[in-house]
């Protein structure tokens, strides 16, 4: 038995743990405000917003409904269109309509739903209302008049007045007012479902598997790892830092902590995905489903973190991520072990660390090729290096010479163009939908000069090493 | 006035065809495609998958009652192949069972044998081998012989457009019922209801009349539904129709991409003469239009693209040649601006070549040609209301482009990899069916006994506002509260006969049939006003529901004149008709005046190229745009800005792909790439020209849908502009879309990467 809170209706369902919640909200439910727009998480038009208790503190964040098996909303309140529909339209509606956000309309409870959820968010101020939306696409409009609306919401939001933020919300009329129960009725749900499914896919966030083997998790063929989770499973211990496989990649970039040894941790972790996904997707998913491309798996192949796995009977192993890839779609693990961390030192102030990516499409979308590079620096020369690069390999491809190359060496332009065409003799890339071979080769070598003019850019740059490269 | 659908749509009342409650029952429907791309069909076994727990029942070719045909304009298209397949994902069968899983999984157990032939998916392959769909058309005006000897300049190239998927959110839909005595009704996500009627009476071997269809509206169509919409009805029909049940089909995504037409692809060969104060005098051009396996609406889409091909230029020498040629693809459809984007791509493309090998901005050449009043179209229609010129000057005002183009200069002379690039895009683009027959419309009026009003038309409401547009025409013309107005939704039953909703013609043709009826009732009304008031006819004006004599209100208001009109048994119900006007066309010399207008209009447009990533955006889109009297400028100026988005998505990320066999590798929403919010440009500004417009638009408000749209393709000539910033000898074939590959390749000149890193 799965038990939620669906708007303002508690939930007892038997339904099948791996059926998608879409199909439950559209189909049981009958509620016809969520749409099916793609089923794979790319368009947004069935986001909703999903609440969870975590420690005590009821935090609300969206999510794609289409790729979320009931499984894993057991606890939770999912609050769909029809859930902050009141006797006359929120502000975030209003505003929706006054500046001509909605044209075929088909796409639009989507974006209702995640401006909804930045006013539920901590999160302040236009960009941030814009990041809410930039997993919702929409045909129509050109996105500018949604825009304008979403400006309208944050200045809104920024207004309101300091306090208890759902009372602020449901006094001000963005929210019902039954939101206000949902904290004390989330409580009262049996916090940890009986678990019956030994399927043999193992569920994280179910944006991949939904994806790819949408039919089988219905079946009953998957096993349901995410239980509610209390904290975001990010520790840290003097200069090393784990997280555990169930966080999710929102988690990561979110992290306070990681942000202060990463700053720019939010513009990385902006490249990947989209707000809903980024909420439901985990670490140990991204890893495990051995894409070449993974942006994950780039990220920590370059903080060359370990991966701590477990098997049957708890017995536990630890892998480097760079031999945890041993062939397309192949890992060194068992169907019977779970990712349950990675472990990884923090940058000191001596490091230097970049990720890099590039797509068709700069946000949500599939990388082309992606790199990061960690560097240790010790009076001008590279102690230590590490450098990974994505869609270039059959696997996400820590570049073993490349990375022993630069130690010991001077970062000068030199240097750089030898890394490279070393780099270029690790890589064998194909041609495909994400680009062909060739421009793959050259991205590569782009994003590996790149790596170090966005590091020095008063030393290196494009035209010194397009120079050196014709001499 | 706000759409009047906002308030549904935000609240998500709104009422799509996935979403009409199912009667108990309801059955759904799986088309089964093939599996390749040309070939003869040898065997087809549908029995395990029919002995499939929830199957009900397999429908082939073989169990159609009437035709196995669905072609509009030629009749080379199937329902479901028979013999031979000519495309992947052709329909072959139609599952129907008691849910859509069911379905999906009987669908992996159909099995089919085939004796496989080569495919062919390049048009210039096809026409090589003398497979074109119809015969090529040629537009001609003045000497182009001639004219060669007095260029100065002549030069020549290619260029290439891809397709596009039209991914309306909504995808394709159907769910018909049967009705009493064997009627069946149909409701269809598709523009054009009249089409889908047409098309399952043939198929069922029915009179139409027996066939009802009813649209409430479409989550997107953009062309995508006029013409393609239609098998997937024919199909839910022909299931119910033999099953005596409800039956529903919905199309997954990925059916949806693989299985329908998009945008055709082009490539196309261009000649450009010009005299030595760049005065384009030639142009000759072949077009070679990708027309996929069956002819759909490629012989209407051409023509546009013919009509089209000097877009806003007058160039007193043109030959124009296109050849609709046959692939092994889906049959490439209808998507806004319907052939005209790709012709004007090629002649923007001729211009840009001119300019960079005689080292100017494309700009000058572009504006010394601009078409000017009375100058006369290669198709022979006297250009009048010309706007093209006062577009452009107002951009260069309005949005100070001389200075900006001194800025970009400026900013890239003192960033080495960040360039920025600037282009004009100028649009002149023709309003009407260029199928004559088509321009017509009707629509039915019931003033109820409360004085409440009811209207119905052929137009279907698909997110770009007519209904709103309707509801203001019949609001403003009666001087009635928009309250009392209600637009019905869109029913064969109704208004018979209809034009799909399309060619940007919708409030047009529509509208003028509304204005139409809403005439003869307001003469009615004015009758009984003046018996009522005992004064004449002349005198009666109705103003805010308030009956006037002699600019003097009375107390006789619409409520009392309605209810006094009925018990006095005046009709209060009437039928509008429409047919466009002095419009004509003789294919036999391709000469006449086809369109009853032009919209015209020019856009700046600025591209911000990362040169080390090869990625960009489009920073501004500066848009004087020529609206005439526009009905409602809110709803005007959101066609502007999604055209805008979606003409630079095709231009620059939209990359259809094939593989050789005819696979579709861009399949679905993670491989085929639309714009999302920050691939939009950061701002788009448009301003409305001051003109009078049209006496044939409605109530002069021009028709806006397809125009704005090619603005988008200024973001090509853009961003090539920055590339060539950062790398002057960059060899940058014409060939959109421009994506970050493309770029990037171009950005450090390499064609072969391998040796050279």
């Amino acid at each position: 038995m799965i038990s939620f809170i669906l708007n303002d209706k508690l939930i007892h369902t038997d339904k099948p743990a791996g059926m998608a919640l879409l199909d439950f909200i559209r189909n049981e439910a009958n509620l016809k405000g969520t749409k099916s727009g793609c089923r794979e998480g790319d368009c947004g038009a069935c986001t909703v917003i999903e609440g969870q208790l975590k420690n005590g503190k009821l935090i609300y964040g969206i999510i794609v409904s289409c790729l979320t098996p009931l499984g894993n909303i057991h606890g939770k309140h999912i609050v769909t269109i029809e859930g902050i529909n009141m006797e006359t339209p929120s502000p975030v509606q209003t505003a929706l309509v006054e500046h001509n956000g909605t044209q075929c309309g088909f796409c639009t409870p989507g974006f209702v739903m995640s401006l909804t959820a930045f006013l539920l968010s901590d999160e302040h101020g236009f960009e941030k209302a814009r990041e809410a939306i930039d997993g919702n696409i929409c045909r129509c409009t050109g996105y500018k008049s949604i825009e304008r609306a979403a400006l309208e919401i944050s200045e809104m939001k920024s207004g309101l007045q300091a306090g208890d933020k759902l009372n602020r919300l449901e006094q001000n009329g963005f929210i019902p007012v039954y939101f206000l129960s949902i904290p004390d009725r989330l409580k009262k749900i049996q916090s940890n479902r009986e678990e019956s499914h030994e399927g043999k896919l193992i569920i994280g966030g179910g944006t991949d598997l939904l994806v790819q083997q949408p039919d089988e998790v219905f079946e009953g063929k998957a096993k349901f790892l995410r239980r509610n989770r209390t904290n975001n499973g990010i520790t840290f211990r003097s200069d090393f830092c784990s997280i555990g496989g169930e966080a999710t990649v929102a988690d990561i970039m979110q992290s306070e902590v990681l942000q202060q040894y990463f700053p720019k941790l939010p513009y990385y972790f902006k490249l990947i995905s989209s707000t809903p996904v980024r909420n439901m997707a985990t670490l140990a998913g991204n890893l495990v489903n051995a894409s070449p491309i993974a942006d994950l798996s780039i990220f920590f192949l370059a903080l060359n973190a370990d991966v701590h796995l477990t098997g049957e009977n708890h017995n536990k192993r630890t892998v480097p991520l760079r031999k945890f890839f041993i062939g397309y779609k192949k890992l060194n693990k068992t169907d019977n072990e779970i990712v349950e961390k990675i472990f990884f030192q923090l940058p000191d102030e001596n490091t230097y660390f970049n990720f890099e990516k590039v797509s068709k499409r700069q946000y949500l979308d599939i990388a082309s090729v992606n790199s990061a590079i960690s560097l240790k620096i010790k009076n001008n020369v590279i102690v230590d290096a590490h450098v990974s690069a994505g869609g270039v390999s059959p696997i996400p491809l820590y570049l073993k010479t490349a990375s022993a190359f630069l130690i010991n060496k001077e970062i000068n332009v030199e240097n750089i163009i030898k890394a490279n065409t070393i780099a270029q003799k690790e890589i064998s890339p194909i041609s495909d939908i994400r680009g062909s071979a060739d421009y793959k080769r050259l991205l590569l070598r782009q994003l590996t000069f790149t790596h170090f003019i966005e590091f020095i850019p008063d030393k290196i740059s494009i035209t010194k090493l397009l120079q050196t490269i014709k001499i | 006035m706000n759409n009047i659908d906002a308030i549904g749509h935000v609240t998500g009342q709104s009422v799509y065809l996935d979403d009409i409650p199912l009667q108990e029952g309801t059955l759904h429907a799986l088309a089964f495609g093939s599996d390749i791309a040309n070939g003869k069909i040898i065997s087809l076994d549908v029995q395990t998958a029919e002995n499939f727990s929830g199957v009900i029942k397999i429908f082939t070719a073989k169990d159609i009652p009437g035709e196995n045909r669905i072609g509009g304009i030629i009749d080379d298209e199937v329902l479901f192949a028979r013999d031979e397949v000519l495309y992947i994902g052709q329909p072959i069968a139609l599952i129907v069972a008691k849910d859509d899983y069911s379905a999906r999984k009987a669908r992996k157990l159909i099995k089919v044998t085939y004796e496989e032939r080569e495919a062919i998916t390049d048009p210039r392959e096809a026409k090589e081998k003398g497979l074109l769909l119809f015969p090529p058309r040629t537009f001609e005006s003045g000497n182009i012989e001639d004219a060669w000897s007095k260029c100065d300049h002549v030069f020549e190239g290619r260029a290439d457009t891809g397709g596009q998927e039209h991914l309306y959110i909504e995808t394709q839909g159907a769910y018909v019922y049967p009705l009493e005595n064997e009627n069946l009704k149909v409701h269809s996500s598709t523009q054009g209801p009249t089409v889908v009627q047409k098309t399952i009476a043939r198929v069922l071997g029915l009179p139409m009349h027996r066939i009802e269809v009813s649209v409430t509206r479409l989550g997107g169509a953009f062309g995508g539904k006029e013409d393609q919409a239609t098998a997937w009805a024919c199909m839910a029909a022909l299931a119910s129709r033999k099953l005596h049940k409800p039956v529903k089909i919905s199309l997954s995504r990925p059916d949806d991409m693989v299985m329908t037409g998009k945008r055709h692809p082009y490539s196309s060969d261009f000649r450009i003469g010009l005299t030595k104060d760049l005065k384009i005098l030639a142009f000759e051009t072949t077009l070679f239009q990708n027309g996929g396996a069956a002819t759909d609406l490629s012989p209407a889409i051409i023509g546009r693209s013919l009509f089209h091909i000097t877009n806003s230029y007058h160039i007193p020498n043109v030959r124009a040649t296109a050849y609709s040629c046959k692939t092994n693809l889906p049959p490439f459809t209808a998507f806004r601006g319907f052939g005209g984007p790709q012709a004007m791509f090629v002649i923007e493309a001729a211009i840009a070549k001119a300019a960079e090998l005689l080292n100017i901005p494309a700009r000058i050449i572009q504006e010394k040609n601009l078409i000017k009043e009375n100058d006369v179209f290669h198709y022979g229609q006297t250009a009048k209301n010309v706007h093209a010129a006062k577009s452009w000057r107002e951009v260069l005002n309005q949005f100070q482009v001389e200075n900006n183009t001194k800025e970009i200069e400026d900013f890239n002379a003192q960033n080495p990899t960040v360039k920025k690039g600037l282009a004009m895009m100028p649009v002149c683009f023709g309003i009407s069916f260029t199928k004559i027959p088509m321009n017509q419309a009707r629509a039915l009026i019931h003033i109820y006994q409360d004085g409440s009003v009811g209207v119905s038309t052929g137009a279907v409401e698909m997110g770009q506002g007519v209904n709103t547009k309707l509801l203001q025409i019949a609001s403003q013309f009666f001087s009635i509260s928009p309250a009392k107005v209600k637009i019905e939704t869109t029913n064969t039953t109704r208004v018979a006969n209809t034009s799909p909703t399309a060619a940007s013609s919708g409030a047009d043709l529509n509208g003028n049939a509304l204005l139409d009826a809403c005439d003869k009732l307001l003469l009615r009304l004015k009758k009984t006003a003046s018996k009522t008031l005992k004064t004449d006819i002349g005198s009666i004006e109705i103003i805010d529901e308030i009956v006037f004599v002699s600019g003097k209100a009375t107390s006789l208001k619409w409520k009392k004149l309605i209810e006094t009109a009925f018990l006095d048994r005046v009709s209060l119900s009437a039928v509008g008709h429409y047919a466009t006007p002095v419009i004509y066309f003789d294919k036999t010399v391709e000469k006449g005046r086809p369109f009853a207008y032009h919209v015209y209009g020019t856009a700046a447009i600025t591209a911000k190229l990362d040169c080390l990533r090869g990625i960009y955006s489009i920073e501004k889109v500066q848009i004087v745009h020529d609206f005439g009297n526009s009905l409602n400028l809110m709803i005007d100026l959101g066609q502007v800005e999604g055209a805008v988005v979606q003409g630079i998505g095709w231009m620059t990320m939209e990359e259809l792909r094939f593989s050789k066999k005819g696979e579709l590798l861009s399949n679905s929403l993670s491989t085929y790439k639309v714009p999302d919010i920050y691939a939009a440009p950061e701002t788009i500004e448009c301003k409305a020209l001051e003109t009078e417009g049209p006496e044939l638009a409605v109530l002069r408000s021009k028709a806006v849908g397809e125009p704005p749209l090619m603005y988008g393709i200024g973001a090509y000539f853009a961003l090539r502009n920055a590339i060539r910033a950062f790398n002057p000898e960059a060899h940058i074939g014409f060939d959109a879309p421009l994506t970050p590959e493309k770029v990037l390749l171009s950005l450090y000149s390499v064609t072969k990467v391998a040796g050279t890193m």
